[in-house]
């Protein structure tokens, strides 16, 4: 099975998939960005005193994790549509669909952060007259950022194999321009074990010296 | 719209049942992979924060590996390349032998890539308990197995409920990815439908009322299980 | 050459006789009211049906739909009063082909799309343009030929596919005993036989000759049987804009009729750019004749 590895299929294709990865790199950078802003801003609201603003942000994270994001792309790429009246094209609704989908799983993990941070810290910060905002700036969020760094870091790279989804609305990444051109050469296994080693690189090194970065500032 | 809706479709026979049928492999395969990811997981987790560097490396080495390579492409690698790397007759077997060929690979694969996630979710739940409570209970003289089983796992599996929590939401919604090594569960049936019909919109409609009636029922079992597991002291929604 | 100006005079004649009736014909259907709004022509194509839809390595999406469809836009050209017009590929899945017709995303469907009924209560379909049904891959020697043979052993069967429907149908017509593996899509289909998960790929046959054409060893596998299924392939337009779908049908009839439809077939088949080498089946041409409707 392996005595036969076509390289030429790969090597013709590399110009193809380095297309298809511009692409991944794209959509993961602004879906992280836009994720990570909205998911602070969901994560404070969800645990503020105020009634409506904490119930509101519950309901958007429980809706967005209750759907298979795969749903989710589809929904946003068929509706929006509808909602604008014209096509608005695959990359913005699916970029909307991640940004939405991942502020969701932010949320969730820096709430967890937060409520990692011991109790005494915050009321110390109250001791000395830290405002609410003040003490979340200063005391618990640097904190909780730490804390939660492993667990961000891993949804990032989760972030970035996941956006190969996108093939459901047609639109090229990495490992679906790399099954296009296994299918059309039918040559899975090559095309296949390639994806798996590029990703596996790409992931380990950017983990790897985000942990370096990451031992420097940890507590 | 230009669409001739059918919602008919979704309660006409085979229809139906397929789409029940699809649920209940849903719900097999996640559950038999949750299994395997929070056994494994935990072992793994546990192995990343101990002080033998052995353990450590096996830990951060299967963390590596099983996440940093998408779970699609894992799900091709289990299926299609792992029986081949077998002697022929085992291969042969995991190919034809065993009963539900397609659901235990899928099982497996899944389980093993979520155990990946769930071992960094009780690494640092484990992290973020002080290191004061790991001093004084060694100072009390509990050996380290011990300093695990009554200290640092019980708080720290407390704490990292709501990421656990996701963790499981992620295998059941995960699950649709075996419909490509061809489990007929859930997503893969509404497809089938909409090949069959044309109805498609009516088809995941149902399906995504179904993945959320499930996940709404999971999370607010777990809403419970979080108020009440919460530890004073910490800030929560339980302590406020 | 000969066949190619008889084209040219048959396509510039229906161009004539669409002119006389432009302005009507462009206010009765909504699809071509909104192509000449926009300015654009949304051709929604396949990415790996070979060879009747799919990426070439130029990136561009080519094949035997494709080309047709381009002499449907060169119509669609006429029709609108806009020799600029553009055309945007969309590229489709057969999960997103109905979706994106029925929400105005796609002007029409250039794939290798089943023509069947229960489909016609959500998309329309021009002239039928390809002719194909269900048959069996196996491994030479194997000594299967027909569905009969399966008997106690394992088929592999694309998801959703009218090959499915059909494969099952029969097995339960006469009782036989065969185990299924689903598979995701047709390569997938052609691992599973090459490495033994399954003893034959079910599919259309026209897919299992380019499959065998693309695998490493084609004379290891041979297509066997009689047709399981009739699968007619013919491309999509959105529901119940009659003006449209016959600005289609015209195009085509009038390519029928002149031969060009046979030369562009022998382009992409005859052997193709794949070598797939399937010269017309005397059912295709017999149904070109009978499309070829006058005028």
């Amino acid at each position: 099975m392996f005595s036969d590895f076509d390289f030429d299929v790969v090597i013709n294709a590399i110009p193809f998939l380095w297309e298809g990865m511009q692409l991944t790199f794209l959509l993961t950078f602004l879906a992280i960005t836009g994720g990570l802003f909205l998911g602070v801003l969901l994560a404070l609201s969800r645990l503020s005193h105020i009634k409506v603003l904490s119930f509101a942000a519950g309901s958007y994270v429980n809706f967005f994790r209750s759907m298979p994001l795969i749903l989710v792309i589809f929904w946003f790429y068929f509706l929006v549509p509808f909602i604008v009246g014209r096509p608005v094209g695959g990359f913005y609704s699916v970029l909307v669909a991640f940004t939405l989908f991942e502020a969701a799983y932010y949320c969730e993990i820096m709430r967890a952060g937060i409520q990692s941070v011991r109790i005494s810290q915050v009321q110390a910060g109250q001791a000395i007259g830290l405002s609410y905002s003040q003490n979340m700036r200063y005391i618990v969020l640097p904190q909780a950022f730490r804390n939660m760094t492993p667990i961000l870091l891993t949804q990032a790279v989760i972030l970035f194999q996941d956006t190969s989804l996108v093939y459901v609305v047609g639109l090229h990444d990495f490992l679906v321009n790399a099954e296009i051109v296994a299918t059309r050469e039918n040559r899975l296994i090559e095309l296949f074990s390639t994806v798996a080693v590029v990703y596996f690189v790409l992931c380990l090194s950017f983990s790897l010296s985000i942990r370096k970065l990451q031992k420097r500032f940890s507590i | 719209m230009n669409y001739n809706w059918d919602w008919g479709v979704l309660v006409t026979a085979p229809y139906f049942g397929w789409i029940i049928s699809g649920l209940g492999w849903t719900l097999a395969v996640a559950a038999c992979a949750w299994l395997i990811a929070f056994t494994l997981g935990s072992i793994i987790g546990i192995m990343r924060t101990t002080d033998n560097p052995v353990a450590r490396s096996i830990g951060a080495g299967y963390v590596e590996v099983f996440r940093n390579i998408p779970l699609l492409v894992q799900m091709f690698l289990w299926y299609f390349i792992f029986p081949e790397l077998l002697p022929e007759a085992w291969g042969t077997w995991v190919k034809r032998g065993i009963p539900l060929p397609e659901f235990w690979t899928a099982v497996v694969c899944l389980g093993t890539y979520t155990a990946s996630r769930v071992a960094e979710q009780v690494r640092a739940g484990i992290n973020a308990i002080s290191l004061g409570q790991k001093q004084a209970a060694m100072a009390i003289g509990l050996a380290p197995m011990q300093v695990y089983r009554y200290i640092l796992l019980p708080v720290s599996y407390r704490t990292i409920i709501p990421p656990m929590t996701s963790e499981f939401l992620g295998i059941f919604k995960n699950s649709s990815l075996a419909l490509t090594i061809g489990v007929l569960e859930l997503t893969a049936q509404t497809r089938q439908i909409e090949e069959y019909t044309f109805q498609g919109f009516e088809a995941f409609t149902a399906a995504t009322i179904l993945y959320i009636t499930v996940t709404f029922i999971v999370m607010t079992a777990m809403a419970v299980v979080e108020k009440k597991m919460a530890i004073p002291g910490m800030i929560s929604l339980g302590a406020k | 050459m000969k066949f190619k100006n008889l084209g040219i005079v048959a396509i510039s004649l229906a161009a004539f006789y669409a002119a006389g009736s432009m302005a009507g014909e462009v206010d009765s259907s909504f699809v071509l009211k909104r192509i000449q709004e926009r300015g654009v022509v949304n051709m929604g194509h396949r990415e790996a049906s070979v060879p009747f839809s799919y990426i070439g390595d130029d990136g561009k999406p080519k094949g035997y739909s494709v080309d047709l469809c381009h002499k449907i836009v060169e119509q669609i050209k006429v029709s609108t009063e806009n020799p600029d017009l553009k055309i945007n590929y969309v590229p489709v899945t057969s999960q997103t082909r109905i979706a994106l017709m029925a929400n105005g995303t796609i002007d029409l469907e250039c794939g290798s799309t089943t023509h069947n009924l229960t489909r016609q209560k959500q998309v329309d379909y021009l002239a039928t343009t390809f002719i194909t049904g269900t048959k069996l891959a196996s491994k030479k020697g194997s000594g299967i030929t027909e569905l009969e043979d399966m008997d106690g052993k394992v088929i592999a069967l694309s998801l959703g596919t009218t090959n499915e429907k059909a494969i099952k149908r029969v097995a339960e017509e006469k009782g036989l005993n065969i185990k299924y593996v689903m598979v995701k899509d047709h390569p997938q289909g052609w691992l599973n036989l090459e490495n033994g998960r399954a003893d034959a790929y079910a599919s259309d046959d026209v897919l299992l000759y380019g499959l065998i054409s693309k695998s490493k060893n084609p004379d290891d596998f041979q297509v066997t049987g009689r047709f399981l299924s009739y699968d007619p392939y013919g491309i999509m337009v959105p529901h119940d804009d009659s003006t449209y779908r016959r600005l289609g049908d015209v195009v085509l009839a009038d390519m029928m009729r002149s031969g060009e439809m046979q030369k562009i077939y022998d382009t992409w088949f005859n052997p193709g750019p794949t070598d797939i080498g399937m010269p017309i089946s005397s059912t295709l041409k017999t149904a070109f004749e009978v499309q070829a409707l006058p005028h």
